[in-house]
């Protein structure tokens, strides 16, 4: 049983995620649900930052925390009722049974992989006792990845698309319709 | 430090967790006083713009009025009223402070002082801003006021829609300099990036003091409008952390141009007296304060529906031509990977600023062309008025006639 200061982290890490993921489902509140999310999205970007995948951290709190977690609550504030929701619904039993699934699921998956990591047991050395220095560049080298043909080329730019036709989209929901244009608000033009 | 912790006996890890987190009290505490003497200027500045005297009673110059204002301010009676969400409103000021301080960790004050040099400095810079609009989110919500929640939606909408032009922006420096550490962009200024990018610090300083939340574009807290938006509820204490965090935020965006754009500590010396590098680093920052206050005291507010089209429409669409413009050029010039000296740097440079003066041409025959729709439309509106207001005249004097 060793603990490091890497694993104190990683456990701090991991209870600042799990514990804001609890609070998110069993709030009453869905401001306070939402505030909860935003901490435990952070504890993953934490996470990421223990794996020294510091690009990885950044991109977390700025799409996750900066802009998701916000439209989200854009969204709790046009919803009538916001306090005193009850946390759970008639399909609870359903959402238990594939929680259940699912956490079985990502186990047999991982488990097998732990031993081929050299983890062993709770107190385990989280990360490896000498781990290789991660490359200087690492970042220039995602971003040569992601344009290069032979690497994600073909996935990123289908993302592209798909934002770019989720974008579209959106305009076309909220566009005026044909004439009233004109109209545009012209509020506070009198002050 | 470290060392000397060792040598009196302490463990290595234990050696390095107490200097960090030293550091980190010097530092925090170091940019929260700073912000006195910030506040102390700027309430001079905008005297001296408004023909006052400003703040001239308390020691020398009014010196420590700020700290007179501060004792009273903690003196204040705390309130929190009836239906507040406590935790959330407690919560807001700190984390409204904290976003600002956290931004300090990445500047590099002198060419070897900093917090950590960061590879994804900017990135970070990005990311802890976007915590600033949470916390005013928190603040707007918990104070249960109508005016608290209508400041912070106006707050979020002008945050969010002002993050798109400022991140484009902050790429220029990154793409200028290969790098997003904040130290490598100082390093590799040989020639400010002003020269090379006078385009990107205009979008840069416009979408800054969207981020701030001030004159021109202080919507959030209208007093006319909003009482005080988000700050409505608070008092005492946690009022002059809200305010502390403004302050700090302003000057900032000072240092943040003087890092990314002027060059942050580099000066004559500076790489042999690192001293010599942080007085630089002052000095520039306060051009870069200096024209945010200037600004402020300057303009009028914009209205809601003018900040959002001037963020969506003008500013989002020039960063990108700009970003596009400026990575192009800086890929097909040639000698551009191995700029190690100002002769390197001044060839590219001096294309990109063409390349800028055009790109400003451009955009000011669009204006010109645009401000000259909006006053035929205005002139039109203006022609239609008349015909209006009578006929609204006639149809109620009729009936009070009647009476």
């Amino acid at each position: 049983m060793e603990l490091t200061v890497e694993s104190l982290v990683f456990l701090l890490f991991s209870l600042i995620t799990l514990g804001g993921a609890l609070m998110v489902v069993t709030t009453r509140n869905l401001f306070h649900a939402a505030l909860f999310l935003m901490l435990s999205l952070f504890g993953v970007a934490g996470l990421f930052a223990l794996l020294t995948a510091p690009f990885l951290a950044g991109i977390q709190v700025v799409v996750y925390i900066g802009a998701i977690a916000i439209l989200i609550i854009f969204a709790i504030m046009l919803t009538p009722q916001v306090t005193a929701v009850p946390p759970t619904n008639s399909q609870w039993i359903a959402g238990v049974v594939v929680a259940v699934v699912l956490f079985a699921l990502l186990a047999t998956i991982v488990t097998p992989l732990l031993s081929e990591l050299g983890v062993e047991g709770w107190g385990a050395v989280f990360t490896e006792k000498n781990p290789p220095p991660v490359p200087a560049d690492s970042i220039a080298r995602l971003g040569e990845a992601f344009v290069d043909p032979q690497a994600y080329m073909l996935p990123f730019e289908v993302a592209s698309v798909l934002l770019m036709a989720a974008l579209v989209g959106a305009v076309m929901l909220v566009r005026p319709a044909r004439g009233a244009e004109d109209e545009a608000p012209q509020t506070g033009a009198q002050e | 430090m470290t060392d000397l912790l060792i040598d009196i006996g302490l463990s290595r890890g234990l050696a390095v967790l107490i200097a960090k987190t030293l550091g980190v009290f010097a530092l925090a505490t170091v940019g929260l006083l700073w912000t006195f003497f910030c506040i102390w200027a700027e309430r001079k500045v905008a005297a001296r713009f408004q023909d006052r005297l400003g703040p001239n009673r308390a020691g020398p110059f009014g010196l420590v009025q700020t700290v007179a204002d501060a004792i009273k301010i903690i003196l204040k009676e705390d309130i929190m009223h009836q239906g507040v969400d406590r935790w959330v409103f407690n919560l807001a000021p700190i984390l409204s402070v904290m976003s600002v301080l956290l931004i300090w960790v990445v500047i590099p004050f002198t060419p070897t002082l900093i917090g950590v040099d960061l590879s994804i400095g900017v990135l970070y810079l990005f990311a802890v801003g976007s915590l600033g609009s949470i916390a005013i989110l928190m603040a707007g919500w918990s104070s249960n006021n109508k005016f608290a929640l209508l400041g912070a939606f106006r707050a979020v909408a002008q945050l969010i829609s002002y993050e798109v032009p400022m991140a484009l922006a902050m790429l220029v420096p990154v793409v200028l300099a290969g790098s997003m550490s904040t130290q490598d962009i100082v390093r590799s200024q040989h020639v400010m990036y002003l020269i090379a990018a006078p385009l990107t610090v205009l979008i840069f300083i416009i979408a800054s003091m969207a981020e701030l939340g001030r004159a021109p574009f202080d919507i959030l807290e209208a007093e006319s409008e909003l009482v005080a938006g988000y700050q409505t509820e608070y008092s005492g204490f946690k009022f002059g952390l809200f305010y502390v965090g403004e302050f700090l935020h302003a000057f900032t965006v000072g240092l943040l141009i003087a890092v990314l754009f002027l060059g942050g500590w580099r000066g004559p010396f500076a790489e042999d007296v690192p001293a010599l590098g942080f007085v630089y680093l002052l000095l520039k920052s306060f051009v870069g304060y200096f024209v945010v206050m200037w600004i402020r005291m300057t303009l009028p507010r914009v209205r809601v529906d003018q900040i959002l089209d001037l963020g969506w429409k003008f500013l989002v669409p020039l960063s990108l031509v700009n970003l596009i413009v400026v990575a192009f050029l800086w890929k097909i010039l040639p000698g551009t990977d191995s700029i190690t000296s100002v002769g390197d740097a001044l060839v590219p440079s001096l294309v990109l600023l063409a390349a800028n003066i055009l790109m400003i041409a451009g955009v000011g025959v669009l204006l010109r062309e645009e401000g000259r729709r909006e006053r035929a439309r205005i002139m039109a509106r203006r022609a239609a008025q008349p015909v209006s207001e009578p006929g609204s005249v006639a149809d109620t004097a009729p009936a009070g006639a009647g009476d």
